[in-house]
């Protein structure tokens, strides 16, 4: 249900600045959340000054570069460093994007890092992912086929294989699931814009044979008809996808199935 | 309530519903049906602008216009009361989600049944 006042952990104090070392010729200012379960204080939002003129290109080695250099407790997920993994989502100037593949300079003024909007966080970047990990097995996003396997590979069309194109590439981050409001309100029930574009892309895999039964599990007002086309997760998606579109097309097929 | 379901339990909850596509439908088909049936109400409203009693009485005595006014209101609250249970799932919870569902479904029936009976009472001059 939506919620408008913030618990009182909810509420961001200033935390503490580490200066740049002297010497430093090219400053820029990171604020950064954190919170740590283990002191029962509300968040605090730290100031780092980094000098950019020995630090890589982006907001990724910038942070790399603080637990480095400046403050080893400074917690966040990170692994592949190229867009890939999708592990150092996060809240990035008011954008929910990848530190590894968003550029330092394109942000103007100070940089805000928060985590991932409207999850529990585990301490600082860090999101609890629990439920739509959850949600992801729930739509069980797997082949299915009740047919003899073959003795080879499954066969597909070239023009079957390009139906997977834009759906494939999602790396799970859940940059668009947590953009999402409907999500925010409703995340207990609501699947979300990430595990609906996974659950699309099997509904657009010429190899599964449960369309039926996936089409079934999906047909919910809250599973999937929370979409109300906000467009937040297409807007926000660091891998140009369009979860938005992959929602339509399911609406779609379930329309198709019925008139 | 100490929640010791496995996340799997949780996402899974009761199940899907095998619903939704039909309010889903419906509502767009009555939102394209509201585009030509607003219009005309529209212009016919400016077009009675400064018309006396008699001319508006005579209006609606017109059996086209009894049946588009009917068609007006009566998709107008359907497509509204839809509408408005989307907004209620949306933004509230539990009881107060269901007693707000329940009270503007019964609201857009009475509202739609009494408008009709006007429309008919002027229309066929009761």
């Amino acid at each position: 249900m939506a919620e408008f006042t913030l618990p009182a952990n909810s509420k961001v104090g200033v935390g503490d600045t580490y200066k740049a070392p002297a010497g430093a010729t090219n400053v820029k200012i990171f604020k950064v959340y954190r919170w740590t379960p283990d002191d029962g204080k509300n968040p605090r939002l730290d100031t780092y000054e980094v000098d950019l003129a020995t630090c890589g290109p982006m907001i990724l080695d910038a942070l790399i570069k603080i637990k480095n250099e400046v403050d080893s407790s400074l917690t966040f997920r990170r692994s592949c460093r190229e867009g890939v993994c999708g592990s150092c989502a996060m809240n990035i100037d008011g954008t929910n994007t990848l530190a590894c593949t968003h550029y330092i300079a394109d942000v103007k003024g100070d940089i805000k890092i928060y985590p991932l909007p409207h999850m529990p966080v585990v301490r600082d970047l860090v999101p609890d992912l629990t439920v739509p990990y959850a949600q992801l097995a729930s739509i069980e996003p797997w082949l299915k086929s009740a047919s003899q396997p073959p003795t080879r590979e499954r066969l597909q069309s070239p023009e079957e294989r390009a139906k997977l194109d834009g759906l494939w590439e999602c790396i799970l981050c859940f940059c668009c699931t947590t953009s999402c409001p409907s999500y925010w309100w409703a995340g207990d029930r609501y699947l979300g814009p990430a595990i609906l574009l996974q659950a699309y892309r099997w509904l657009a895999d010429s190899r599964d044979e449960a369309k039926g039964e996936r089409l079934d599990n999906l047909e919910d007002p809250f599973r999937l008809y929370r979409c109300h086309t906000i467009m937040n997760c297409t807007k926000t998606c660091p891998k140009s996808l369009n979860p938005a579109k992959a929602i339509a097309e399911i609406k779609k097929l379930l329309v198709e199935r019925t008139i | 309530m100490d929640d010791r379901r496995t996340p799997l339990a949780r996402a899974r909850g009761l199940g899907s519903a095998r619903d939704g596509v039909h309010h889903w439908w419906v509502q767009r088909l009555t939102a394209i049906a509201l585009i030509p049936l607003v219009v005309w109400f529209a212009v016919s409203l400016v077009m009675l602008s400064g018309a006396d009693y008699a001319v508006v009485r005579a209006w609606i005595g017109s059996p086209l216009v009894i049946v588009l006014l009917i068609l007006t209101i009566g998709i107008g609250l359907h497509h509204g009361q839809l509408g408005m249970q989307v907004v209620w799932e949306d933004y509230t919870n539990g009881a107060l989600r269901v007693a707000m569902i329940v009270l503007t479904k019964f609201l857009a029936a009475l509202f739609g049944l009494g408008a009709i009976v006007a429309i008919l009472r002027i229309g066929l001059g009761g």
